[in-house]
């Protein structure tokens, strides 16, 4: 079961704009890090500067996804 | 080489002395580079009574470790240690420490600089200030 899926976490005013902090998606349903946004916010606009990782390291959109992957989607940093 | 993650406040010049007597380095190092972020009561133009930091548990422990990696690689450093502040905070609060300490002065300089640009640039923090009337969210770092 939880082999053929990926999960999704967004953080900041990602997790506040789209009301939920973690989603899950089917592994079918994603090749890359952008088909995860997709399949995770209803194909919602993504916002200019988000930053994408996957399993906690930065990567870009076209990043390609597997099941029990960790993909976070989230703004610029400002720690500090 | 240390990092830590502080879900409450800390005391940054206390943890400094800690640290450095629990070292193994003593009588090795000429120089130590000690930098403190705090919180201001202000930022653009408004007045700021509170702070939430939020971070990305496991993410962020993972790339300040990895910059500590790159400083002691382009540095000769002997050791070096960040603390962070997550949670809610209050004006005049610590946020960050970042220490460095090496034989000479330039390498303690240079590489307490790399650690604080390359954390606010690429470690996953996020700033959420409380105004008066209302809170945002910080959009970018200064």
């Amino acid at each position: 079961m939880s082999n053929t899926v990926i999960t999704i976490k967004f953080f900041a005013s990602l997790r506040e704009d789209l009301g939920q902090g973690e989603a899950e998606i089917s592994e079918a349903d994603a090749k890359t890090v952008l088909d995860a946004w997709n399949g995770a916010t209803n194909n919602m606009a993504m916002p200019e500067n988000t930053l994408m990782a996957v399993n906690m390291d930065y990567v870009e959109g076209s990043h390609p996804v597997k099941a029990g992957d960790e993909v976070a989607f989230f703004p610029p940093v400002t720690g500090g | 080489m240390l990092i830590e993650i502080k879900d409450s406040p800390f005391e940054p010049y206390q943890r400094l002395l800690e640290y450095q007597s629990d070292a193994n380095f003593a009588g090795k190092y000429g120089a130590t580079a000690v930098f403190v972020g705090s919180m201001r009561e202000f930022n653009q133009g408004d007045d700021v009574t509170a702070m939430s930091l939020e971070h990305y548990p496991g993410m962020t422990e993972k790339y300040l470790q990895k910059i500590s990696e790159e400083a002691d690689t382009k540095w000769e450093i002997l050791d070096s240690l960040i603390v962070h502040r997550v949670g809610e905070m209050l004006p005049n609060d610590p946020i960050v420490l970042v220490a460095v300490w090496s034989a000479h002065r330039a390498e303690a300089f240079d590489a307490s600089r790399y650690l604080m640009e390359e954390l606010k640039s690429r470690a996953p923090f996020w700033k959420k200030e409380s105004l008066v009337e209302k809170s945002r969210w910080v959009e970018k770092n200064t």
